[in-house]
């Protein structure tokens, strides 16, 4: 078995267990879950850009944000996307989010560095912006609750656990589709422009192109995310868009590890952990939480996926360090 | 490879001990009654939260922790301010701790997410500060467990819409935070303002959360009697002060938001001779009251606010209620039932219940002045009620029927047939 | 709309620029000096008028608290930059070991939660707690210590992060010591009063900060012309590498900077409060608009923190008076213009 086997047997060994063990949990446990499963998909959509491509975006909660209004709005008004037409409203709000993108990536794309981490914040401000103050359509303030419920159609999504498995079925699939994707040659080459964008420049690759698909790539999964996103919630505020939701994001693919994905779901989890377990048992938790921020910095450079290689390194410098202690005495 | 399996098993692992000791964690004993108490406690709501909490939390302390005889277990959640951490929170009480019911939420918003689940869970639920009118009136046949014992929205604006065209004024500019509850409150003013013969010329609505009414105040007209504002948050201090030194010499009225305690303590001498209207004022000449406020301040070290009183009244009524009960809790259904037969001497004054269960209370037309009260020592700004209309319902004096009969307030309605 | 409105309008814009760039200059001094982009920015302005308030309560005097307010928050962002952003030899063990406290402190409010008290009175607590704070502090300290943290000084992503951490942090501390009410800071009432000129009355508080930020500005901008510190600060922004070379102390210089700039937003705060008032989630309602501010004006620029503050100054009150309902699409789709046609903002450098 090679490594690679290894490493994939065992993700798929833990969502089985995930399938198996969360729907026998507490009720609250399962909501949880869903909810963390369903921000984990933004959060994996954000390493494809921070993690593979190297572009560390401050604005991804506008794909989310603008797909989860759409959802809210379109079944509020019209009733749609609550039955069958559910699986006309996923493709709508991916290509929603991949639209926006679009727009969006040709304004962000020229700019690297902090010029694109600032201009990323404009972007979801704006998003932001339109979402507070456009009443007629948002709700402004108050935002929108969906009132219709979630979709039934022959499954009963209202039924929590049903929800959950439908959340879980989502993501794994976004787990699996973005894995295939960074495996392709084209994650490769994206990998190539994060670790040298001159060379690949020198080489002939399109860096500009290469980084534009891979932001509306990430841009069409974090309209999958919002269209969950809505239906998890029921209620859809300008909180979604608004800036921490984008940090949070961000933390969440630090925390895990940049570029693995799986990462990006164990940091999901750890977040939301915080903000919705947490806060049930303390009432200080944002000390916790700004300290998970400080301390992830600081000490875990690779995120929670590069602990072992981390103490690795650890071990490797403890020997270094004996055995140079045990030569230097005199014998 | 083992060390990689190890690694990867651990959060399941740990996701397993977490589910297993919720599980375990289920409650014991019939004999307590299991409140949910969600209001936010971080965040740019929290000291909200926490007036409602220790309004709540003082007759229980008064009370030996009993309601009706029962043990009360208090479950508190930081709803942070947000519907849908309400809402998961709401859940987490409901599935997890088997609440009897559950209280609270500040923002309309959160009060329309959290009314479904109570309707979903069939968990009572009482709206205990979410004011959003049609919580118990267009949309209420939705929520069978829902039971309001605070205010809602337009209910105290009917009144100063009145009142204030009994004052002679004609022509009133209304400038409120452009959401939900400021059209409610908007609505509900200028629909008894204009039924009497008044005008409002012209409506402006700064975005919630403006402290610089810079953009706004200049467009005000210059031939208005006077103005209606409705603020909220840090916004109400900000705009008595920029509305005087833009030198706007004319009477402000308010929405209850702009004056209540939770603002007013923080407002400058700008504010006083403003008159405002709400169902509590803490400068309410009763026993009660006074006792109320002493009680409150002592233990909190500040006046109480509506939040505050409005949760202590909320405890009363299910205090009285259990009792009626025997002592037990009777299910959602039956204790609404027990609760609506119930007529109480509240501190904000006699409350009771409409079919639509929103109270029927006094309104009281409040002007600030500064002057020493209740035998404090110094001289601070105090709601004096100048004018109360007794016993006032949501639906004012137009009716159930006809009352339902129109759209909710909003941005368009009442219609501004008097805007240039 | 005659003239008076368009006059009045302009004049509240500009004040209100006036405010922005008080804090929106530092925010960009400190990115230009260090290339850090500070999320808790936003958090010195609304601790400013915190501690400005507590100086008034005190003392009663609203010309102290301005000085104490600057100069405490700067102490603030002085040891945040000391001590986490940019730690050198020492600074590094002090780091660790402060962090060792915190987390130990968390550990003792849990621990708290399930341990009753076992020493009596207020006293015996105190005792309690601090035993339990150390016992656990130390070995997490020499947990710490071998672990070793990261260099996160050529990060930026790292860096943004760990602003936001010490944004929640002081949100939760602000929270924990001034509670949430929406305080005001009542400026002298010679502040209060208004100037009437051709029947338009201008508030005289306006007036003050459009003269505050204007002194500022110009005393700032003589500094970085005339003062070999300032020119030492221009190297840096330029090129902080050259600036090394030539042998100017980039240390010392990124410590002054950042101290300056969280101590000029927590003056924004204390001047702003009289304005905006003092409430939780100011934070997050400023650090926005001061990256706009930035954005617009270009990083590490003064002039160009000038223009930002009045352009979003002025497009924010006109967006709000005009298009109400797009206000602050207004505000922000001009910066994104702005930034696609130059990515460096108007008179920013690469």
């Amino acid at each position: 078995m090679s490594k690679q086997t290894i490493k994939i047997a065992a993700v798929v060994l833990c969502l089985v267990a995930l399938a198996v063990i969360v729907p026998r949990g507490n009720s609250f446990v399962v909501l949880l879950v869903t909810r963390a499963l369903a921000f984990a998909i933004l959060a994996m959509s954000l390493d494809i850009l921070l993690g593979f491509t190297g572009l560390a975006s401050l604005g991804q909660a506008a794909y989310f944000g603008v797909a989860a209004y759409l959802t809210a709005i379109l079944a509020n008004r019209y009733g749609f996307g609550l039955h069958w037409d559910f699986w006309l409203m996923v493709p709508l709000g991916m290509l929603t989010g991949a639209a926006l993108a679009a727009i969006f990536g040709l304004f962000a794309i020229r700019a690297t560095g902090t010029y694109f981490l600032m201009i990323t914040l404009a972007l979801g401000q704006c998003v932001w912006g339109l979402a507070y103050r456009w009443n007629s359509m948002t709700g402004g303030d108050n935002g929108i609750t969906m009132k219709g419920g979630r979709p039934q159609f022959g499954l009963d999504l209202t039924n929590d656990v049903t929800f959950f498995y439908l959340v879980f079925a989502f993501f794994a699939a976004t787990l699996a589709a973005l894995y295939v994707l960074v495996r392709s040659p084209f994650g490769k080459s994206l990998l190539g422009i994060r670790e040298r964008e001159l060379r690949m420049k020198i080489l002939g690759y399109n860096v500009w192109l290469h980084k534009y698909v891979a932001f509306i790539i990430a841009g069409a999964f974090g309209g999958l995310s919002g269209v969950l996103w809505a239906h998890t919630n029921g209620i859809i505020t300008p909180e979604t868009v608004v800036l921490t939701t984008s940090v949070d994001a961000l933390l969440m693919v630090v925390l895990g590890g940049a570029g693995t994905l799986v990462g990006a779901a164990i940091g999901s989890a750890i977040v939301f952990g915080l903000r919705e377990f947490g806060s049930t048992l303390v009432p200080w938790w944002q000390y916790v939480l700004g300290a998970v921020y400080v301390l992830t910095i600081l000490y875990l450079p690779m995120g929670l996926m590069g602990v072992p290689e981390r103490l690795r390194q650890w071990r490797a410098t403890q020997k270094k360090r004996t055995t140079k202690n045990l030569a230097s005495v005199p014998s | 490879m083992t060390s990689i399996l190890r690694k990867r098993l651990a959060p399941v692992l740990m996701g397993t001990a977490l589910a297993a000791g919720l599980a375990m964690a289920a409650p014991a004993g019939a004999e307590e009654l299991r409140i949910g108490y969600l209001a936010p406690l971080t965040g740019g709501l929290a000291q909200t939260g926490i007036d409602m909490r220790d309004g709540f939390q003082l007759y229980l302390d008064e009370h030996g922790g009993k309601l009706g005889g029962m043990d009360v277990k208090f479950i508190i959640e930081d709803e942070q301010g947000k519907g849908d951490v309400a809402v998961i929170k709401a859940k987490k009480l409901v599935l997890q701790d088997k609440v009897h019911m559950f209280i609270g939420g500040v923002l309309a918003s959160t009060g329309y997410a959290l009314a479904p689940v109570s309707t979903e869970t069939k968990t009572m639920y009482i709206p205990s500060i979410p004011a959003a009118d049609d919580l118990t009136q267009r949309q209420l046949k939705d929520f069978p467990y829902l039971i309001r014992t605070s205010w809602s929205s337009s209910q105290p604006h009917h009144p100063l819409g009145q009142w204030a065209c009994d004052q002679g004024y004609k022509k009133i500019t209304t400038i409120a935070a452009d959401y939900a509850f400021g059209y409610e409150v908007v609505g509900g003013f200028q629909k008894t303002f204009e039924d009497c013969g008044g005008k409002i010329i012209q409506k402006i609505w700064p975005p919630l959360g403006t402290k610089d009414f810079g953009p706004f105040i200049p467009t005000i007209k210059a031939d208005v009697d006077a103005v209606l504002s409705l603020m909220v948050g840090p916004m109400p201090a900000q705009f008595i002060k920029q509305m005087r030194g833009a030198g706007f010499k004319k009477p402000i009225l308010g929405g209850g938001t702009s004056y209540d305690e939770f603002v007013l303590p923080f407002m400058g001498d700008e504010a006083i001779g403003d008159v405002s209207a709400l169902h509590y004022s803490a400068a309410l000449d009763t026993p009660k009251n006074i006792a109320f406020v002493k009680a409150y301040r002592a233990k909190f070290g500040k006046v109480p606010s509506y939040y505050s009183e409005n949760n202590y009244t909320t405890a009363q009524w299910l205090d009285e209620a259990l009792k009626k009960a025997g002592g037990k809790f009777p299910g959602p259904e039956e204790l609404i039932k027990i609760m609506v037969s119930i007529k109480l001497d509240a501190v904000r004054g006699p409350v009771s219940f409409d079919d639509m269960r929103n109270p029927i209370q006094n309104i009281y037309i409040k002007k600030v002045e500064k002057k020493k009260m209740f035998g404090y020592e110094k001289d601070e700004l105090w709601n004096t009620v100048i004018k109360t209309y007794p016993n006032v319902s949501q639906f004012w004096t137009y009716g159930k029927e006809k009352f339902l009969a129109q759209p909710v307030y909003n941005k368009d309605f009442p219609p501004c047939k008097f805007c240039e | 709309m005659n003239t008076q409105f368009w006059v009045v309008q302009a004049f509240n814009g500009v004040s209100y620029g006036a405010l922005l760039f008080l804090i929106g200059s530092g925010l960009s001094l400190i990115f230009g000096v260090m290339r850090i982009v500070n999320l808790s920015h936003g958090s010195y302005f609304m601790l400013g008028g915190y501690v400005a308030l507590s100086v008034i309560w005190t003392t009663g005097s609203w010309v102290l608290s301005i000085p104490v307010a600057a100069l405490t928050i700067a102490a603030v962002g002085l040891v945040m930059e000391r001590l986490f952003l940019r730690p050198e030899g020492r600074a590094k063990v002090v780091r660790d070991a402060v962090i060792a406290v915190g987390i130990a402190l968390l550990i003792q409010l849990a621990v708290g939660r399930i341990l009753p008290p076992l020493l009596p009175g207020a006293i015996g607590n105190f005792i309690q707690v601090t035993l339990v704070v150390i016992v656990f502090a130390i070995p997490i300290y020499f947990a710490l210590r071998r672990v070793s943290a990261v260099a996160i000084e050529a990060d930026m992503l790292r860096q943004v992060l760990m602003t936001v951490g010490f944004a929640f942090l002081f949100q939760q501390a602000a929270l924990d010591i001034w509670g949430g009410n929406n305080f005001d800071i009542q400026p002298p009432s010679a502040l209060t009063q208004s100037l009437v000129i051709g029947g338009i009355y201008l508030p005289l508080y306006r007036v003050f900060m459009i003269v505050t930020a204007a002194v500022i500005g110009l005393v700032l901008w003589l500094a970085m012309e005339k003062t070999r510190m300032g020119a030492a600060v221009r190297a840096t922004v330029d090129d902080a590498q050259m600036a090394r070379g030539v042998g100017i102390d980039t240390n010392r210089i990124s410590m002054f900077i950042f101290a300056l700039g969280a101590g000029m937003a927590a003056l924004g705060g204390v001047i702003g409060g009289a304005f905006l008032g003092v409430y939780p989630g100011l934070d997050f309602e400023m650090l926005p608009l001061a990256f706009a501010v930035v954005i617009i004006g270009g990083m590490g620029s003064l002039g160009g923190a000038a223009i930002g503050a009045l352009a979003v100054g002025l497009a924010d009150n006109f967006g709000k008076a005009l298009f109400p309902e797009l206000a602050y699409f207004t505000l922000y789709a001009p910066m994104v213009l702005i930034l696609a046609i130059k990515p460096t903002g108007l008179f920013g450098r690469d």
